[in-house]
């Protein structure tokens, strides 16, 4: 990563610089930037600003008479609408639940990796499992592990005489964190592949000086090693935190948001709201409400790392 | 460095840990994959199969139009794909070699894009759409797919373009070759494995992907593999798990294969667009 940073410094550009090419350079990246701006601008940037308006409307599908301006109506019902309060704690639960985890996992796996061990092609290969799989996938997968008779996890606790014939994703208390774990685990290769880049940055002989002053393990790692990777760690921790909060596929094959709502995560709830109702202004209220809750996450990445800019 | 015998005792038995945790529910599914019914509703299972059988990736064909849906799945991840690296190359490019106020903001665009909750875009989208009677389409779905795919193609190309020395466009500047000429002989032969690996994560996270595919196409046989698979669930959340197994292990190996193919490359472009300077 080192070597990259070096050369994409801007350097000074002699032939550039000179009064005749000027203009085609000054042309060039509108001509180059265009192809990709045209589709943003159109497509992502106009339909976020078109979905924020349509939260002060009473939009819904197939509906005759035009859409009228309602202003924050939304937005006091979904004040009082107790039903989306409980999904978006159930999505704070699951989005910290599943990123701390995620989070400590990882990091011990990369620092693992990061060891002179054998195996480690084989810890290589396996991580890239979950990372490259379809979602759908991964939860069909663990519908299977989780299935009450013909799962291996009931399978094992019944072999270690623990009980084994838990209903895990219909059970009130169980479902959330059953779904956790799967969130963890799909979650996690991606976590240990960025740690374990910000840890290859370290700098071996400063790990190496303060072993030999006699630092124990603990102390070169809050000394030498989290330093180093502290950028990464927060950048992806941050990503991740937002990820999960949005996340759909996972938790929409394994429970569909039951039993009795307990897995019901925000998107969820504003997909049913906008598809199966057709409530697309109100959904699109619900919509707003988590973007405001990913930038509070987001302004506080921000401010961390900032404050952690002096040793960055 | 040295290590104690007993924290490298400790070392392995935590990989061995992390071995298992990552590994078995994947061969899990393979495993239930290969059971015939009987074994799969009698309670003690095990993890080889006793009397393994193909008949549920038979089933499973006849069950749901997996075939199609395949077909579905690979026409809209391969034109989103292409379409969003094509688009994308040249506007990494100008990213990575200056720094203007637009770049800026686009890079900027490329962090926010991240934060929106899908439900926020896929709604007015699902709007639009709708007036270009683009719902239920395949090519509707592309357009989103492309779109989707924008950021982090541009995030990841304008990486790649960071490790492509601008002293060696400057050189060849200096011994007269023009613009063009620059970038088709110097810049893009040292670019293409990076736009390679690009359109094949593109093209793997639009194979993978559900959610808008989910809200977009209505009819069965336009919709893509990972909505089809969501069909071998009931409404009661029963299922054959045969069958669904076999489907859920088919439609996961076109992803393994390519991200096999790509995982080190994936890594460094990351983290190589992730370097601001």
């Amino acid at each position: 990563m080192t070597p990259v940073t070096e050369v994409s410094r801007p350097a000074p550009r002699a032939p550039d610089r000179s009064p005749r090419p000027r203009r085609a350079v000054d042309h060039g990246p509108w001509f180059l930037v265009l192809p990709a701006l045209i589709p943003i601008l159109v497509l992502s940037v106009g339909p976020l600003l078109y979905g924020i308006l349509l939260a002060f409307t009473d939009a819904q599908s197939g509906r005759t008479e035009p859409t009228r301006w309602i202003g924050t109506l939304n937005f006091q019902d979904l004040l009082h609408d107790t039903l989306f309060w409980e999904s978006f704690r159930i999505g704070l639960v699951w989005a910290v639940g599943v990123t701390v985890p995620q989070f400590l996992l990882a990091l011990g796996l990369a620092l693992l990796l990061h060891q002179d061990l054998k195996l480690r092609w084989l810890a290589r290969a396996l991580a890239i499992v979950p990372w490259a799989m379809p979602e759908v996938v991964v939860g069909i997968m663990w519908r299977l592990v989780y299935n009450t008779d013909a799962g291996i996890l009931n399978e094992t606790l019944r072999d270690l005489g623990l009980g084994g014939d838990r209903d895990w994703l219909s059970g009130l208390a169980t479902a959330l964190p059953a779904v956790i774990v799967v969130g963890v685990w799909a979650g996690m290769p991606q976590t240990t592949v960025a740690l374990l880049a910000g840890l290859q940055n370290t700098p071996r002989e400063l790990h190496e000086a303060a072993a030999v002053d006699g630092a124990g393990a603990w102390r070169r790692f809050r000394t030498v090693t989290w330093p180093a990777i502290r950028p990464v760690a927060l950048a992806i921790t941050a990503l991740n935190l937002i990820w999960n909060f949005n996340s759909f596929a996972l938790v929409y094959v394994l429970t569909n948001g039951g039993p009795g709502g307990r897995t019901r995560l925000p998107m969820l709830f504003a997909y049913e709201e906008a598809f199966r109702y057709g409530q697309f202004g109100y959904a699109a209220a619900m919509g707003c409400v988590m973007v405001a809750a990913v930038s509070v996450m987001l302004a506080v990445f921000l401010v961390g790392r900032l404050r952690g800019g002096d040793d960055a | 460095m040295r290590t104690r015998k007993s924290a490298r005792a400790g070392q392995y038995a935590a990989l061995l840990a992390y071995l298992a945790f990552l590994a078995l529910p994947f061969l899990w599914l393979v495993s239930t994959a290969f059971k015939p019914p009987r074994e799969l509703a009698g309670l003690h299972p095990t993890w080889i199969p006793q009397d393994p059988t193909l008949a549920n990736f038979r089933q499973a064909f006849d069950e749901q139009p997996l075939l199609r849906a395949a077909l579905n799945s690979l026409l809209a991840a391969f034109s989103a794909a292409v379409v969003a690296v094509v688009l994308a190359t040249p506007m990494a490019y100008v990213m990575a070699r200056r720094r203007t106020a637009l770049t800026r903001v686009a890079s900027g665009w490329v962090v926010v894009s991240q934060a929106f909750p899908f439900v926020l875009l896929i709604i007015p989208l699902f709007l639009v759409l709708k007036n270009l009677r683009l719902i239920d389409s395949v090519p509707g779905l592309v357009m989103v797919y492309v779109v989707w795919a924008l950021p982090f193609a541009l995030w990841m190309l304008t990486g790649y373009v960071r490790a492509v020395p601008a002293e060696l466009e400057e050189a060849a500047a200096v011994d007269g070759a023009g613009r063009l000429r620059i970038l088709v002989s110097v810049t893009a032969p040292l670019l293409a494995p990076g736009i390679a690996a690009t359109a094949l994560f593109a093209f793997v996270t639009a194979w993978n992907e559900f959610f808008f595919a989910l809200v977009l196409l209505k009819t069965p046989e336009k919709q893509t593999l990972p909505v089809v698979l969501t069909h071998f669930i009931g409404a009661e959340g029963v299922a054959d798990l045969g069958p669904l197994a076999a489907a859920a292990f088919l439609a996961t190996l076109p992803s393994l294969v390519v991200f096999a193919i790509i995982q080190r490359r994936i890594t460094s472009g990351m983290l190589a667009g992730a370097v601001k300077n």
